[in-house]
């Protein structure tokens, strides 16, 4: 095993964290902002994968099917945001985890209706199925890297979002005092709606991508829920920041662990999370 | 398919036998002197939702058509059907093999794919002492350690594809090889199979992968096996991972590179969802839709008629096991508890299957022959016959 194996896998690690930040960021916001745990949030990724496999198909376009999935992902999380999440926000965490476990059962209820319950592929585009030769036997697949850009370039415009504009200040403003943004007369009603149905976008979209690598099936949310709720746990709930260095980690453990403790690789990243529970329990960028 | 097993409380046990004693006392016979008028109820045992939806379908549909084929009676009785959706559930799986039998006064079981509610179900059949037969879970125990006269399987063990692979892959020229599976208990059956016959005859597994069950984020081991450089590569994944598995080790680089070898369940059921990336891949199996037979020709022929799906190893697998039950109770007029009689008829006879003819071991397990097939133009092709007549070992039966 040389160098040239570990910057590979180094890369396999990066790229899954990137994947799981788009997912984790909207859930530490709608944690950190709304104070909503909310575990359907795998079911968007869920949902995302599908609409893309369906829509793809339906386009016959991987970026079509990307680009008319967006508008559905972001009109699903509204309209659970205003029919239902809206009604537990003075709610006990209790009611929230047993309402939205309730609508994972929905979601894949819907899914099996509308979808099936089958393996779904899809093709990934012409133009990145090609593969990079890396050593004389392994190639990266072009795709992959398109993965890593496109989640790259996506969290720096969140970063940008929520450091320069007005809604990331008052979503910053939410996250650490929302009675006092209610106070200051914002329409705080209109943040939450916004702030749940980017989640729900961001989620779906990560679904949408990664569906030609993962390919579709209907348990895919529930493993990415709970991978991103590590990565919540060990970033801090309700900091950007904190998701992206969490997901990075966690992505990165994720795949060293497989490498060097191959047959305790499910255990490592729980290990990782409960070092920094003992050690910062707030999480890495969490408040106390 | 998943092949999971579930220990039997000793509570559930006694819960279990209390249920089957009550029966017992109000059960009422239906041997006859003469006539066989009352029907013959069936329960089929199947999933009928979530991922193995489609497996419970086809094998229901295709003992249907055999039934149908043998005009629609079992030794001279008509049929009745109990169909009961086992959602693929171990915890549920004995209670609700238990209430077949005891509520729904069932004379037959069959089921299932998983092997988890398989377990519950070969309990249960010991308990009451009703004919069970198994149309595809692997599980190793069910015609091992639970092996009974009264419990048949028509399908395989987890043991015998793997076991088929492995002299097969010696004779390719491919010496050392790196496994890999899911870390559950029919992943290890299945290897195991694999490992026993490929060592014996001289080959040498580098390394053993075993990834969390159902885990399919595959991209670290691949770029593992790209630098251990091994002569080919052996797998056990089905369904959802195998998707996965046949895309990532094509979009890895490695396919062309590495041979990649498998128990049929990789390719099976999966090609069109794979295209061009399964091109190549060589894998064992008792069964091909391409196998040129003229059961098979017609059976292939007949299922799509009646279905509009193509036939695949899980309709052969329930088409079979109403073959072997119309051969048993013709034996015995159609007389469910005949006991004995109707079991040794049973292990005695030669299945005429769209696999071609199988027999049964001492421990009612499947003695067939094992195919090598090729991935060509997005179809399995035989290319031969890896091992002829394989018997399970049936490790733990007390009936060998």
């Amino acid at each position: 095993m040389d160098i040239s194996y570990y910057l590979i896998q180094a890369l396999n690690g990066i790229q899954y964290g990137f994947l799981l930040f788009l997912v984790a960021s909207g859930l530490t916001l709608i944690f950190g902002i709304m104070g909503i745990i909310n575990l359907a949030h795998g079911s968007f990724f869920m949902i995302g994968a599908y609409l893309c496999w369906w829509l793809t198909s339906l386009t016959g376009n991987l970026f079509l099917g990307i680009l008319a999935g967006i508008p559905l992902a972001v009109a699903l999380g509204l309209l659970i945001e205003r029919f239902g999440i809206v009604h537990l926000y003075t709610r006990d965490h209790l009611y929230q985890v047993l309402f939205t476990y309730g609508l994972i059962l929905i979601f894949g209820e819907m899914r099996s209706i509308l979808w099936g319950n089958e393996v779904q592929s899809v093709q990934i585009p012409e133009i990145l199925s090609a593969a990079i030769p890396l050593t004389d036997v392994q190639s990266y697949p072009v795709y992959r890297l398109f993965i890593s850009l496109v989640c790259m370039a996506l969290a720096a415009m969140l970063y940008l979002v929520v450091q320069r504009t007005r809604l990331g200040m008052t979503i910053r403003a939410g996250a650490s005092n929302r009675e006092m943004v209610q106070a200051l007369g914002l329409d705080i009603a209109k943040l939450f709606a916004i702030v749940f149905a980017l989640g729900a976008a961001l989620a779906a979209f990560a679904g949408m991508v990664a569906a030609p690598v993962q390919s579709v099936f209907p348990g895919m949310g529930d493993e990415i829920l709970i991978v991103s709720l590590v990565v919540v746990v060990v970033g801090g709930v309700g900091s950007i920041k904190g998701a992206f260095l969490g997901a990075m980690l966690i992505g990165l453990a994720d795949t060293f662990g497989a490498v060097f403790l191959p047959h305790g690789a499910g255990t490592v990243i729980y290990t990782v999370m409960a070092i920094v529970l003992l050690w910062r329990p707030q999480g890495l960028f969490g408040r106390t | 398919m998943t092949f999971l097993t579930t220990p039997v409380s000793r509570r559930r046990l006694l819960a279990g036998t209390a249920a089957g004693a009550a029966a017992v006392s109000t059960f009422t016979p239906t041997r006859f002197a003469i006539g066989q008028t009352a029907k013959l109820k069936i329960g089929l045992m199947l999933p009928y939702s979530g991922t193995y939806a489609s497996l419970g379908n086809n094998i229901t549909d295709a003992f249907k058509l055999r039934l149908a084929e043998v005009g629609g009676k079992l030794g001279g009785r008509e049929v009745e059907f109990v169909q009961l959706d086992d959602e693929s559930a171990p915890p549920k799986g004995k209670d609700n093999a238990a209430r077949l039998v005891t509520k729904d006064k069932v004379d037959v079981l069959v089921g299932t794919v998983h092997s988890g509610v398989a377990m519950g179900m070969a309990a249960v059949a010991r308990e009451e002492n009703v004919l069970l037969v198994v149309p595809n879970a692997g599980a190793g125990d069910i015609t091992g350690k639970m092996c009974a006269p009264n419990i048949f399987r028509t399908s395989f063990s987890n043991w015998q594809p793997g076991y088929a692979c492995g002299p097969a892959m010696m004779k390719d020229g491919k010496k050392n090889v790196v496994t890999m599976t899911w870390n559950y208990p029919a992943g290890h059956e299945q290897i195991g199979g694999f490992k026993e016959s490929y060592t014996a005859a001289g080959g040498k597994v580098v390394k053993e992968i075993l990834l969390d069950f159902p885990k399919v984020e595959f991209q670290t081991y691949l770029t593992e096996i790209a630098a251990l450089k091994p002569d080919a590569v052996f797998v056990f994944f089905s369904g959802d991972g195998a998707v996965k598995f046949i895309k990532d080790y094509a979009g890895a680089g490695l396919k062309g590179k590495i041979p990649l070898y498998a128990t049929g369940f990789l390719t099976d059921g999966v090609l069109q969802a794979v295209g061009n990336d399964a091109e190549g891949i060589r894998n064992t199996l008792h069964y091909a839709d391409s196998l040129d037979n003229p059961v098979n020709k017609k059976f292939v022929a007949a299922f799509k008629a009646m279905t509009k799906r193509d036939a695949d190893v899980f309709a052969v697998q329930g088409y079979d096991t109403c073959s072997l039950l119309a051969t048993g109770l013709e034996a015995v007029k159609g007389d469910i508890k005949a006991g004995a009689t109707l079991y040794s008829t049973m292990r005695n006879t030669i299945v005429d299957s769209p696999r071609g003819k199988f027999t049964f071991s001492a421990s009612h397990n499947p003695v067939q022959d094992f195919y090598m097939r090729e991935v060509r133009g997005g179809r399995d092709v035989v290319l031969g016959v890896a091992v002829k007549a394989l018997a399970d070992p049936a490790k733990g039966c007390t009936m060998v």
